[in-house]
């Protein structure tokens, strides 16, 4: 390494034979105080949250907001646009009539609480994000078709290289890898 | 090693037969859109690229002629439009139904289903928009049906059901969008990391958004779904009533009836499923998906063209009812005029598609029979397209004054509009499964009895 960039470790990457290694592993990780890993699997693994120690997303209280948001808005356009910017009769009914405004009011409210769902999802999860240190492994590209990897991120107060190895290799681990970035 | 054997919904027959691994689901869904297309697939698409001309040119010499181009008359001011909006529509409701209501009801059949038939949503509305925005007549100005500031200080009435379908329809499509989307994410990032040229991999990678499938990922990932799902379970049963209060507010016989939008619900999904079942049952033939698209999600799916074709019978006879039973002589009139008057052709049509077809199914036999259900599919949606249109026709044809009526009868432009609208539709379902994951792969490995977690009771060494 001679070159003006300097690599350094940015993880390290171990891969399991299945989602039960993969949940024992998160489990030992967890009980070992680590906070910084992740574990990778092509699909959803059902009690994973529990075994890494992870609190329950916090997305449904956004959701939540912006339907609250989305139809007092939208009850708020129509009572404005008919009630002070543009009063019309129309059938005899009072300006406003609110149960007239009810299919609007309801639909706005679900375009923005739909929106929120799939923009919070991603600002949570800190996506778009094209670069990653798990990206920099060859073998990575398993775990969107039937690969289980755990990952440890240098940045985690726990993280020795050797040791942090050796625990994966315990959890039953294959093909241990350091990943070095710029 | 202690473990507790879990079985897969104990009893039940399995989700995806063939004894696949999850490297196998991933060859084998990944290999549609990667390997070469049959011959099939580009004479359809030429066939469906065609149709779609028939669309474009149809509503050039629309947009140039104005709508008098087609069968409108007085008093039938409404024809084949509205008809084709409705029945689009509709048919878009089984794709919501099967990824929303299911995933609430935790029927994981739905798994290997539910990419295809949310597609076909979205490509189903897709039609049905065009009507609403073309037959204005003046299509430079349809923006007025939004309500944007302009210099005439006018608002869109927010009292008119035309103008709540405006926003239901339009909601419907984006969170269809959206939650299709939202599905999509980890199936793209398979395709990023398999894919082998540059071009697949800028495009694929762009559209994963840099998904890693970690945990910290799939927790975010799991509560959007759920929630989606949340959203999306009230508009299966809101668009439709919507849309059928674009005829139920109005005062005409025959439309003006409060069973309008459970009614029009069940149609809905009654016509969809229909669609779902004719889709898949070609998909599975020729893309070789028997082990993901078993007999038992078919026959699950004519269950439900059962229930709700039942259901659907049961408001025709209660229309009939009520009309009676209201003392209403032009109400009355309207229901016997259905059935025996200038239209009693299409009405018969109608009954014998809806209501008799599916009574097919109560045998288990035909219920598990591939040409039986593949024919009974399409009949059902040429009698729910019927059903529009004796709802749509018959009550403004014969109407209150008898020296007003006449007959409608459909011009070369309406018949092309519509069936150019088959172009879009093929043209988009095709370009999908030449390019995208037909079916959903992280959904359904989820749901293999490999993805079951094994909890051991005491710890081992």
């Amino acid at each position: 390494m001679n070159n003006a960039i300097v690599k350094k470790t940015q993880a390290v990457l171990a891969e399991f034979d299945s989602p039960t290694a993969l949940l024992k592993t998160a489990e030992t990780l967890r009980d070992a105080g680590y906070k910084k890993f992740d574990c990778h699997s092509p699909f959803a693994i059902h009690g994973m949250d529990r075994a890494m120690g992870l609190k329950r997303s916090p997305l449904g209280w956004m959701v939540g907001l912006a339907a609250v948001v989305g139809t007092s808005s939208a009850l708020a356009l129509q009572w404005w646009t008919s009630t002070i910017d543009y009063p019309l009769v129309i059938s005899g009914k009072p300006f406003f009539s609110f149960q007239a405004y009810v299919p609007v009011t309801f639909a706005l409210g679900v375009l923005l609480s739909a929106a929120t769902a799939l923009i919070g999802m991603l600002a949570l999860n800190g996506l778009p994000r094209f670069h990653h240190p798990v990206f920099y492994s060859d073998r990575f590209s398993r775990a969107s078709d039937d690969g289980f990897f755990v990952s440890v991120e240098s940045d985690d107060k726990m993280f020795n290289v050797e040791q942090t190895r050796t625990l994966l290799q315990q959890c039953g681990g294959k093909n241990i890898e350091i990943l070095e970035g710029e | 090693m202690s473990t507790t054997e879990y079985i897969i919904g104990s009893g039940e027959p399995p989700l995806v037969t063939g004894n696949h691994t999850f490297a196998s689901v991933t060859e084998h869904i990944c290999g549609i859109p990667e390997g070469k297309q049959p011959t099939w697939w580009y004479l359809a698409f030429g066939g469906a690229l065609s149709l779609l001309m028939v669309l474009a040119g149809s509503i050039g010499y629309l947009i140039w002629e104005g709508t008098g181009i087609w069968g409108l008359n007085n008093p039938v001011g409404w024809g084949w439009a509205i008809i084709n909006f409705v029945w689009w529509v509709g048919i878009g409701h089984a794709g919501t139904l099967i990824s929303a209501i299911l995933f609430l009801l935790r029927q994981r059949w739905r798994t290997s289903i539910n990419r295809f038939a949310e597609a076909m949503t979205l490509f189903a509305v897709m039609c049905a928009l065009i009507f609403p925005a073309i037959h204005v007549g003046r299509i430079w100005v349809v923006y007025w049906m939004f309500p944007l500031p302009n210099q005439m200080s006018m608002w869109p009435n927010f009292r008119s059901p035309l103008l709540w379908d405006v926003f239901a329809v339009s909601t419907y499509f984006t969170a269809s969008l959206l939650f299709w989307f939202t599905g999509l994410i980890p199936d793209l990032a398979t395709f990023r990391d398999r894919a082998r040229t540059k071009i697949k991999r800028l495009i694929f990678g762009f559209l994963a958004l840099g998904w890693r499938g970690g945990n910290r990922q799939w927790r975010h990932y799991e509560l959007a779904y759920l929630l989606l799902a949340g959203i999306s379970t009230p508009l299966v049963l809101s668009v439709h009533s919507v849309v059928s209060t674009d005829f139920a507010i109005s005062i005409i016989p025959g439309w003006h009836t409060t069973i309008f939008p459970p009614y029009f619900v069940a149609g809905a999904i009654f016509s969809g499923f229909a669609m779902v079942v004719t889709l898949s049952i070609i998909a599975r033939k020729l893309y070789h998906l028997e082990d993901f698209i078993t007999l038992n999600h078919l026959e699950k799916m004519n269950k439900i063209m059962l229930l709700t074709g039942m259901m659907v019978g049961y408001a025709y006879s209660m229309e009939f009812f009520i009309a009676w039973y209201s003392g209403n002589i032009y109400e009355q009139f309207a229901f016997i005029n259905r059935a025996t008057g200038p239209y009693a052709w299409a009405y018969w049509i109608m009954i014998s598609c809806n209501v008799l077809v599916p009574q097919l199914f109560w045998f288990k036999n035909l219920r598990r029979s591939i040409p039986v259900m593949f024919i009974a599919s399409i009949l059902i949606n040429v009698g729910m397209w019927f059903e529009r249109f004796v709802i749509v026709v018959s009550s403004l044809a014969n109407d209150f004054l008898p020296s007003s009526w006449d007959y409608y009868s459909p011009t070369i432009w309406d018949i092309l509009t519509f069936i150019g609208s088959f172009g879009l539709f093929f043209t988009l379902f095709l370009l999908f499964i030449r390019f995208l994951p037909i079916i959903a792969m992280a959904e359904v490995k989820g749901v293999m009895p490999q993805a079951k977690v094994e909890h051991t009771e005491v710890a081992h060494e």
